[in-house]
């Protein structure tokens, strides 16, 4: 894929300062402040659990205006400097940014990406735990299936049109969606996803995994091929839907990691699989409170 | 340094006979250096008067430093009668407003607004400035540093410290002292203990030793369970901050709306009774309306 222009750059980076927090958080949210005396211990726990949340809280505490000896990276951190209520009323701030729009311009389904993302997230940890791989965090690659397709989330809010003829393009030619995407658009849903995981601040590795989950070619190592693995095994179970039905094939070496050689050898047990679709939808099902 | 309170009232002013020794005005104090520097401490209903003794003085130049945004330290401003006279000079001095993204500007913006107040911001006759201030960064007024520092309180609250001459004062403005959110036996507790130690110990490092201390000190330790996390301290948490600092004098301020002259001495007795004095130890009193500290 060629390089992407300053302006589409400058214009997605817009995008993903205005992503509004995960709606799961942002019901929780509401629900919590609703009573004056909420409890600060659950409300710091689900900004915590909330990337954006988090980013966005971290992101005003570490602004010029604040001359702190040091970088503050935690969310009890924000409350002890700014006090609970200021942060309380920034989560509720960043809340009415807000909840991702079920329906957008380009006709893409929010609440079928949700749970193609969260069964993702699920499959990733799960495979992640199978590996037992030194130094790899299972919540890492939870954050990693949560996130992969979240250029699609920008995309679809801040450019329907484009994105929309993408949406066509892949089912009309029975293309992967990130080419159609690139075609129409640019650049795909993997440059965005991992602008925005780069903006966060994430870790490389966590970045890098975003950028290629469609690839083979680059081994970006074991979170990588979780990833990858899980994806693919969330669309093949129909798991949601994130608007691109092609199966792509995992890499030998991506294979080796789960000692496998086919992606069929890789699928868990059927008890784990119901599971992992319990887990994603009882989260995606808090959205349509 | 002279330092005069000119209010000494928390949330709502208070006046009436059961307030008339102590004074119903909300939070105010005038701090005027040896050079007649004039620093204001918050805007609450007590700057009136204090503007009304500056009308035989103009033209003037003030500098007001808002602890905190809440309606008892800033409801007076719109009648601090200097900003309507032309060749005074007002500077507003406050925090940054993490929620809004607004800096102290926003206090006069949002109090006079036209349904609110019949002049508008724009058609006040002063040399007015705003100067949003960063946390632990000093201020010179001319013979004076004057310097922030973050406290606890629902919105973000800056205590400062007055420097001049050798002398200094500090005044907490509202201020609840840290507590941990976790149980001792919880995850994250000693976390966030080691978090709020540090920040305890950044403040108190900040007012060491100064001369006059001025503290929130709205509840008895009986009040404060059903208080917490409202962002106010105690006579006792005030004590202990003195002591803790070394400061020589402790003036108790903000005192609850609700509380007679006689039930503040009562309850202000029946606190300091529970620190014997100890040779070093502060002395303490509590804030009157009209008390002047020459310093």
């Amino acid at each position: 894929m060629g390089q992407i222009t300053a302006e589409l750059d400058k214009k997605l980076l817009a995008a993903v300062e205005q992503m509004p927090a995960f709606p799961r958080s942002v019901q929780r949210i509401l629900e919590l402040t609703r009573d004056l005396a909420c409890s600060p211990k659950e409300l710091v726990q689900v900004i915590e659990t909330d990337p954006v949340m988090t980013i966005k809280v971290l992101k005003v505490i570490n602004s010029s205006y604040y001359s702190f000896p040091k970088k503050i990276t935690s969310v009890s951190q924000c409350v002890v400097y700014l006090g609970f209520n200021t942060v309380k009323n920034l989560a509720l701030g960043i809340a009415a940014i807000g909840i991702l729009p079920k329906h957008n311009g380009a006709d893409f389904d929010v609440e079928q990406y949700l749970l193609h993302s969260l069964s993702t997230a699920s499959l990733a940890k799960l495979l992640c735990g199978r590996v037992g791989h030194a130094g790899l965090e299972p919540m890492d690659c939870y954050i990693a299936g949560l996130l992969h397709d979240f250029g699609k989330v920008v995309f679809a809010q801040f450019m329907p049109e484009e994105f929309s003829a993408a949406l066509a393009l892949s089912r009309q030619e029975n293309i992967p969606l990130h080419l159609a995407e690139q075609r129409m658009i640019g650049a795909d849903h993997t440059v965005v996803g991992s602008m925005l995981a780069e903006h966060w601040q994430f870790a490389q590795p966590l970045v890098q995994c975003i950028r290629h989950h469609h690839s083979t070619n680059v081994d970006t190592g074991v979170m990588h091929a979780c990833l990858f693995l899980a994806n693919q095994i969330s669309k093949q179970m129909r798991y949601g839907d994130s608007g691109n039905a092609c199966i792509e094939t995992p890499s030998a070496e991506q294979l080796r990691y789960f000692g496998a050689t086919s992606l069929e050898e890789v699928i868990p047990s059927e008890s784990e699989m119901e599971k992992v679709l319990l887990e994603a939808k009882t989260f995606a099902q808090l959205e349509n409170a | 340094m002279k330092v005069r309170f000119w209010g000494v009232r928390g949330s709502i002013p208070s006046p009436g006979p059961r307030t008339a020794k102590y004074g119903g005005n909300t939070t105010c104090i005038e701090v005027r250096t040896g050079a007649g520097d004039l620093i204001i401490l918050d805007g609450g209903t007590g700057i009136f008067a204090l503007a009304q003794s500056l009308m035989s003085q103009m033209p003037v130049t003030a500098h007001i430093f808002l602890t905190h945004s809440h309606w008892d330290h800033i409801q007076g401003l719109p009648f601090f009668t200097p900003i309507f006279i032309p060749g005074n000079r007002v500077r507003l001095h406050g925090a940054f407003d993490p929620v809004t993204g607004q800096g102290v500007e926003q206090v006069m913006r949002v109090q006079l607004q036209y349904s609110y107040f019949p002049v508008r911001e724009v058609e006040l006759k002063a040399d007015l400035e705003y100067v949003t201030l960063a946390f632990g960064e000093s201020v010179t007024v001319g013979s004076a540093v004057v310097t922030p520092v973050l406290l606890n309180h629902p919105v973000i609250n800056l205590g400062y410290r007055v420097d001049c001459d050798g002398k200094s004062v500090f005044f907490t403005g509202d201020h609840e002292p840290h507590y941990n959110l976790y149980e001792p036996d919880e995850d994250g507790y000693a976390e966030y203990q080691a978090l709020i130690d540090e920040q305890r110990d950044a403040i108190y490092a900040a007012i060491a030793g100064v001369d006059v201390l001025i503290t929130d000190s709205s509840y008895t330790v009986e009040e404060y369970p059903a208080k917490k996390g409202w962002g106010h301290g105690t006579f006792d948490s005030s004590i202990q901050i003195a002591q803790a600092v070394r400061a020589k004098r402790l003036y108790c301020t903000h005192h609850e709306p609700t509380r007679s002259d006689d039930d503040l001495e009562s309850v202000f007795a029946d606190a300091v009774a529970r620190y014997p004095r100890k040779p070093g130890d502060p002395e303490y009193f509590l804030a009157r309306e009209g008390l002047e500290i020459a310093l």
